[in-house]
């Protein structure tokens, strides 16, 4: 039972895991990218579509991460480049993302593929009780743990980590130490925004595998949340990501147990948990220093002081 | 000598300000060139200029001879140049480690922190400074700062060092280890252009001196062609520096009492033990100790900002102990804090705004529930013209005025409701030797008519011309008080290093 339940928390997590990752790259950058529910809708129509047409799975998860690149690209541009507003860019991006998905999924709705299948890890999925949730599982998953430790890693061990940290705390200082802060931004909202992709692709490729109009469902928005509760670490979106999925998990078990309790309600668990465990990781937060990156949402000019 | 960088005709506007106006002068290659100028004359602009932050209206460089161009910093170091910036570039959040290793040049891609900290650990020892590498910059003094942005620089490559204001916030000996490293970079054919107020800092380490006035370069005199005095008239041109006298004695009244005052850093190590002080109506009292002994924890406690662990603090006979800012304020406490852009201003209003933060309840800024726009307007000229502010355009944010300007506004603020206690850390910290000269008048002035001061400083020379009496802190203690008519420095500098005297 517990085996199942733990095994269904990865499963609803995983897309969530990656939304949350990339967007933890794009505020690294100082970048708040709130397009992540329109860069997940992208994701998920394009690697359906190029699975659809081309029967790959890889191909699809390609082609989700390219699309989400490029339209990540464009928030990128404007918050970058042009310094506009990030809440207001990132808040077009996500209408964008559902209107153009709606429009041009039209013709592939009803459309069925063969999705991401199990694989169990040798040995790995031998293990005790943890086993079977998480090495008996299809790749994208097993990619997603492989990025947790990457992106980790990145930050924390290399020096192009660290430069992107400090633009995202302090382009000024960055700027002085001859990093080039704009080429850092941008990357950093492109490719976290591709990411962002490769979560929507799992909705459509590993979950369900069909093209669903706006079949993301606010995910991408728990993602934003997230990764306050993550405070910006790759490790601990896993857990925010699986606690989330833990959530879900449940209470589509108590909708199979039927019980009496109106699933509407049961549906809204998820998020109610994820504001209220918001609300205490903020709480805590505020007695140490903050996590946030220092010039998180603003834009970096050469000629301003600050 | 060879001239390694020319600069021709530099002219550089914002918004409302010319803030350079026509700048030549050039740098030979192994000297070391001061630039003197006024709070607001355009030295840290021009420096900008020089590598690459600013971009000039009009004017060439030329490197080597030849025009160059930057269009970033990255440019400006490319070619050799580094500069340690007015106003720190660390990131607060990082390690000391971290904030040097961005700044490195061949730093490996793969697991840098552990590649490198041996030698950095190594450079740190050399200069014989001590700073925690893992320790967040945010928990260190300004001082400390200071040294890590110094060590970023020399741990550089660089043909031209440009050092805007470095010593400002060190004491006198750290200056003078700062000193030797500039003449052993000189010794090495190395160029450095050097930005001080002190004029004793100028008279001894420069071989050429370049006066700013107003955006615009005004000479260079070589070294013994100069001397303090001429330096001076040369810089403020035809204003007069202000004349003060000493106020009277003060009276027998206690305003202040400090009893077993005990403060806890971030840190959880104890900042002021067991400390004691009594301060009398009308008295300036300084405060002497190497940075780094209690004093900012000193300051924070009598203005409320920090929590006090044990012991009271009496205003007029009242605890004021555990009361937040605002209502040690209304008790009559002033305060000018070291880190001016942290916690002196808020960056964004407006100078206007910036100038009546701590008193725009008052009457006189209000008509009912909305605020007196001609008021809070007219007591900004009023401040501007007295303090000789060098105001941006109306209404523009108050970061963008330079360092010195910035801190005469936090003086203006504090000093505008004759507070009956003003707590002032390095009160002429980074101002020119005029303005320092007025907020000395403004301080004796005010007690003659009743404010008492602690005046936290470094800076012997200023303790010894404007205090009446001087309290000496080591290792969050007293240590004794001295007398600056009779004790000498000998004295004094024994007791900074915790020589107990009587
Ligand atoms: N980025 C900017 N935007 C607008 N105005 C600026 C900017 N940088 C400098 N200024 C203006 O240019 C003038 C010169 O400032 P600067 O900082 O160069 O003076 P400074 O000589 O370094 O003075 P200080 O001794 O106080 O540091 C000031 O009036 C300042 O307000
Ligand atoms: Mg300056």
């Amino acid at each position: 039972m517990l085996e199942i339940l733990l095994d269904a928390t990865v499963r609803a997590g995983t897309p969530i895991l990656f939304a949350t990752l990339g967007a933890i790259i794009n505020e690294r950058a100082g970048i708040i990218n709130l397009g992540i529910e329109g860069l997940m809708l992208i994701g998920a129509l394009s690697g359906f579509a190029a699975t659809f047409t081309s029967g790959s799975l890889l191909l699809g998860v390609v082609a989700a991460f390219v699309a989400a690149f490029i339209a990540g690209s464009i928030h990128a541009f404007i918050t970058v480049q042009l310094r506009g507003n990030q809440i207001v860019s990132g808040l077009a991006l996500t209408m964008f993302g559902i209107g153009v998905t709606a429009l041009f999924g039209r013709s592939v709705v009803g459309q069925t593929i063969d999705g991401f299948e199990r694989h169990a890890l040798p040995l790995l999925s031998k293990l005790p009780f943890v086993g079977k949730a998480f090495f008996n599982q299809n790749w994208l998953i097993y990619f997603s743990f492989l990025l947790v430790g990457l992106i980790w890693f990145f930050f924390y061990h290399t020096r192009w980590g660290l430069n992107l940290r400090t633009v995202g705390e302090n382009p000024a200082a960055a700027d002085a130490c001859g990093i080039a802060v704009n080429r850092y931004r941008f990357l950093a909202v492109a490719c976290g925004s591709g990411i962002v992709g490769i979560g929507g692709a799992y909705l459509s490729l590993a979950s369900t595998p069909m093209w669903i109009e706006n079949m993301t469902a606010g995910r991408g928005w728990i993602a934003v949340a997230l990764v306050i509760f993550a405070s910006w670490s790759s490790v601990r979106a896993l857990f925010g990501a699986y606690l989330f999925g833990g959530i879900t998990a449940m209470q589509l078990r108590f909708q199979a147990m039927g019980t009496t309790v109106s699933a509407h309600v049961l549906q809204m668990l998820p998020y109610v948990f994820t504001i209220v465990v918001l609300v205490i990781s903020t709480i805590r937060q505020q007695k140490g220093a903050s996590q946030q990156p220092g010039n998180l949402g603003l834009p970096y000019d050469r000629e301003d002081r600050k | 000598m060879p001239k390694l960088l020319q600069l021709q005709h530099i002219r550089k506007t914002f918004p409302g300000v010319v803030a350079l106006d026509d700048v030549s002068f050039s740098i030979a290659e192994g000297e070391i060139h001061t630039l003197l100028g006024e709070n607001g004359a355009g030295k840290s602009t021009l420096m900008n200029v020089l590598t690459g932050f600013y971009a000039p209206d009009s004017g060439s460089l030329l490197l080597d001879g030849q025009p160059v161009r930057f269009s970033s910093p990255r440019d400006s170091l490319a070619l050799g140049i580094g500069m340690v910036h007015q106003h720190f570039m660390l990131v607060a959040a990082h390690s000391v480690l971290e904030n040097i290793l961005v700044a490195l040049q061949g730093v490996p891609l793969f697991f840098p922190r552990r590649q490198l900290r041996s030698r950095i650990e190594q450079t740190i020892a050399e200069f014989g400074i001590e700073l925690e590498l893992d320790t967040p910059v945010w928990q260190l003094s300004i001082g400390a700062q200071q040294w890590i942005e110094l060590i970023k620089l020399l741990m550089r490559d660089c043909r031209l060092l440009i050092l805007d204001e470095p010593t400002a916030v060190l004491t006198p000996q750290e200056a003078d280890k700062l000193f030797q490293v500039l003449q052993r970079l000189k010794q090495q054919g190395k160029s450095i252009i050097f930005i001080s107020h002190k004029m004793r800092e100028v008279m001894e380490i420069s071989d050429r001196v370049t006066i700013l006035k107003k955006g615009s370069s005004v000479t260079t005199l070589e070294a013994g062609e100069f001397n303090q005095n001429k330096l001076a008239t040369l810089m403020i041109g035809g204003d007069r520096i202000p004349e003060w006298q000493k106020s009277l004695p003060f009276s027998d009244e206690l305003v202040l009492e400090i009893e077993n005052l005990a403060v806890r850093n971030d840190r959880g190590l104890a900042d002021l033990d067991n400390f004691n002080l009594q301060l009398k109506k009308g008295e300036i009292l300084g405060i002497a100790g190497i940075a780094g002994n209690g004093q900012k924890a000193l300051a924070e406690a009598l203005t409320g900002l920090t929590k006090v662990e044990s012991g009271r603090v009496l205003a007029n006979g009242e605890d004021i102990t555990r009361s937040c800012a605002r209502s040690s304020y209304i008790a009559g406490i002033a305060h000018i804090p070291e880190d001016r852009k942290a916690i002196g201003i808020a960056p964004d209003l407006s100078l206007d705004e910036n100038l009546i933060l701590k008193n725009f309840r008052a009457k006189r800024f209000r008509h009912g529930v909305f605020q007196s726009r001609s008021a809070i307007r007219n007591n900004a000229i009023e401040k501007v013209d007295q303090f000789a502010i060098k105001a941006g355009p109306q209404g523009s944010p108050v970061r963008l005025l330079s360092g010195g300007n910035i801190q005469k506004v936090i003086i203006a603020r504090e000093l505008s409701e004759q507070p009956t206690v003003l707590v002032a850390l390095y009160p002429t910290r980074g101002l020119d030797i005029g303005s320092a000269e007025y907020v000395h008048k403004v301080i004796a002035e005010g007690a003659g008519n009743g404010m008492s001061t602690i005046l936290i400083s470094e800076d012997l020379d200023e303790l010894y011309k404007i205090c009446d009496r001087i309290a000496v802190i080591f290792r969050g203690r007293l240590i004794g008080y001295a007398d600056p008519t009779s004790s000498s420095r000998e004295e004094i500098g024994l007791m900074m290093s915790g020589e107990v005297s009587a």
